[in-house]
């Protein structure tokens, strides 16, 4: 074992030791060093994408060298590097971009918790990335949810403190049903590391045994993340908590937190319980039809907003929903579509809030559309943001969302001949209406203002952060379309060893 | 025949009474409850499945090695971690229903909720 190949473990324990630490610093001190972690983090996953584009295959590394069936394990492959490197760059420009608004938002004596809300939101997130333990999957989840409800309430308003309590309720519900489906699992296979309850799932479903219980398993893992990353039924959360909360917390629930839950699913379906014993459930079928409906019902919801932050969050819905349909066609490309759709939306959706509450602040801080006319020339960065993530979600050519949509297309192409009229005739109506809210939002902003409205400009100068960190994403979404090549074979060859 | 499978089936039912409670109860220090049923239900199914009839915890006494005498550790190590995680979301969840107790005097979330709009208006 080399050196280097402790870097996973790295990811996980520094920002979780730096959250203790955190809670003692004073604000300013706690900024910056929350700042030095996250850019470590980000630099280390940087380095690990690289040295293990020159490693072949997978390992795994024994946490304090008990051997297999006993010890708690972390295993890391080419899409767990790729997945840790856009979460840890994305939770880095998402705090980047949001530094005025959580001076704006919180006490100044609250602030350094929120700090230590986010570094334990970063390692848990990497521990879901890279863990190989069902239970130690568990355990940080609800770490996130911890976080991610703390992220929520930090800026004290009577909707948030609602939103939050939505947003627990909602969350204990999807985490009761996975802790029920791991110990089913753990009663079944008598494992709880994810590869050895892989070969035990594979012996029960070669002789035929327990078939019921394991697909009541699959079952409730499946509708508890389901609920926990707010596919569509389960998303009445969603508005409040991603509409009034500050706007690195929005970035950051709508773009790690759900995404997150996601990948954990997409590891228990190749590495826990098999693509194969999977599909013969039926399952995917299940979360293919809310996905359908998701994909339409979030859209025309997002339609009907006055509010450019609701908008969003509802728009959120219908790009979970097409995170759901790719897992749903339950065939490789189906998955590999989904994965880089979980990179491609969340790079853009962080982007697009962060925008939008710089919109909004150059709009004498309102997030209604009518107040929002003109503000992209008020605050041109955000402005130029806003359309590069709106083009982003609707598929305009040489970005990331073009890239999802036409690998979706093809990925259906291979899913048999219902789910191929059902996906693409689906598609088009959600990319219709996606061109309508995100186009007449795009619209609005470049128009006049109404007769006689007055905003000052100055407000519009957000500093040098902010515009650094929307500059940074831009950048970040243009690359993801041009070079969305390299990143699908990585996907394809991590996916290939994920199980 | 399952006819000695009480405890799993106790589990199975409370874990149903506490998620309908979370789920469907107005009130938010019922639906608490609620949560603190279903996580114990699952408590009570691992620490049912983990425990043998005749046996002992494994800790080895009058140099007894032998692995029939013992009972598997895991299931109460994770009961105990379980348990662990669910009084720090039960402690948040009160902590939040303290907060909006506070600002609005009623414990029903739909109240809440319509007096929240309203406030906004």
């Amino acid at each position: 074992m080399e050196l280097w190949q402790s870097i996973p473990f790295a990811c996980i324990l520094l920002p979780l030791g730096s959250a203790a630490m955190t809670s003692v610093l004073k604000g300013r001190w706690a900024r910056y060093w929350t700042f030095c972690v996250l850019t470590v983090v980000t630099g280390l996953s940087a380095a690990f994408v690289v040295l293990m584009n020159g490693y072949e295959g997978s390992y795994t590394y024994m946490m304090g060298h008990y051997a297999a069936p006993w010890g708690n394990e972390i295993r890391a492959g080419m899409l767990e590097a790729v997945t840790a490197l856009f979460f840890s760059m994305i939770m880095l420009l998402s705090l980047m971009g949001g530094l005025k608004k959580i001076d704006e938002h919180i006490l100044a004596d609250k602030q350094s918790l929120y700090y230590v809300m986010l570094l334990l939101l970063t390692a848990a997130l990497m521990a879901q990335v890279y863990t190989n333990d069902l239970f130690t999957a568990y355990v940080f989840l609800e770490i996130m949810t911890i976080a991610a409800c703390s992220l929520i309430t930090a800026r004290t308003k009577g909707r948030t403190l609602v939103a939050a309590t939505r947003y627990m309720i909602m969350n204990l519900l999807g985490s009761g049903l996975f802790l029920l489906g791991i110990t089913l699992l753990y009663d079944l296979s008598g494992h709880l590391l994810m590869s050895n309850i892989k070969q035990a799932v594979a012996s029960l479903a070669a002789t035929g045994q327990y078939q019921m219980p394991l697909t009541v398993v699959i079952a409730i893992m499946s509708i508890g993340l389901g609920i926990k990353s707010a596919l569509f039924p389960f998303h009445t959360w969603v508005p409040d908590a991603y509409g009034y909360s500050t706007p690195t917390s929005a970035a950051v629930l709508s773009s790690l937190v759900s995404k997150g839950y996601i990948f954990l699913l997409i590891k228990i379906y190749y590495r826990v319980i098999g693509l194969e014993v999977i599909a013969s459930t039926g399952i995917l079928d299940i979360l293919f039809g809310f996905a359908l409906v998701g994909m339409v019902m979030g859209s025309i919801s997002a339609i009907r907003q006055s509010d450019i932050r609701r908008m969003i969050a509802f728009s959120s819905v219908a790009q979970i929903g097409y995170i759901f349909m790719g897992m749903g066609l339950g065939n490789e490309q189906g998955m590999t579509a989904a994965v880089f759709h979980i990179f491609a939306h969340s790079v853009c959706k962080s982007m697009l809030f962060l925008a939008a509450g710089g919109l909004a602040d150059a709009s004498g801080n309102s997030k209604q559309f009518r107040d929002l006319r003109g503000s992209g020339f008020r605050s041109p960065i955000a402005g130029v943001a806003f359309t590069i993530g709106a083009l982003s979600m609707v598929g305009f050519p040489f970005l990331g969302g073009f890239t999802s949509k036409m690998n979706f297309a093809l990925a259906a192409m291979n899913g048999g001949d219902i789910r191929m009229m059902l996906v693409l005739i689906v598609l088009v109506i959600s990319t219709w209406l996606n061109t309508i809210y995100f186009l007449k939002t795009v619209i609005t902003i470049y128009r006049k203002p109404l007769e006689g409205a007055n905003y000052p400009v100055e407000k519009g100068r957000r500093g040098f952060c902010f515009n650094a960190s929307l500059v940074l994403f831009s950048g970040v979404n243009v690359a993801l379309g041009l070079f969305s090549q390299g990143i699908i074979e990585a996907i394809t060859r991590g996916l290939g060893i994920f199980g | 025949m399952s006819l000695h499978n009480y405890e799993e089936m106790a589990a199975m039912i409370l874990f149903g009474i506490g998620f309908t409670t979370l789920l469907l109860q107005k009130n938010l220090i019922k639906k608490i409850i609620g949560f603190s049923m279903m996580d114990s239900a699952i408590y009570l199914f691992l620490a049912a499945k983990g425990y043998i009839e005749g046996r002992t915890a494994p800790i080895v006494v009058d140099g007894v090695t032998s692995m029939e005498a013992y009972i598997n550790p895991i299931p109460a190590g994770l009961v105990l971690t379980g348990i662990v995680v669910s009084v720090s979301v039960t402690a948040l969840m009160l902590a939040l229903t303290v907060r909006l107790y506070r600002r609005y005097h009623t414990l029903d979330i739909d109240h809440i909720t319509a007096l929240v709009r309203k406030e906004e208006q």
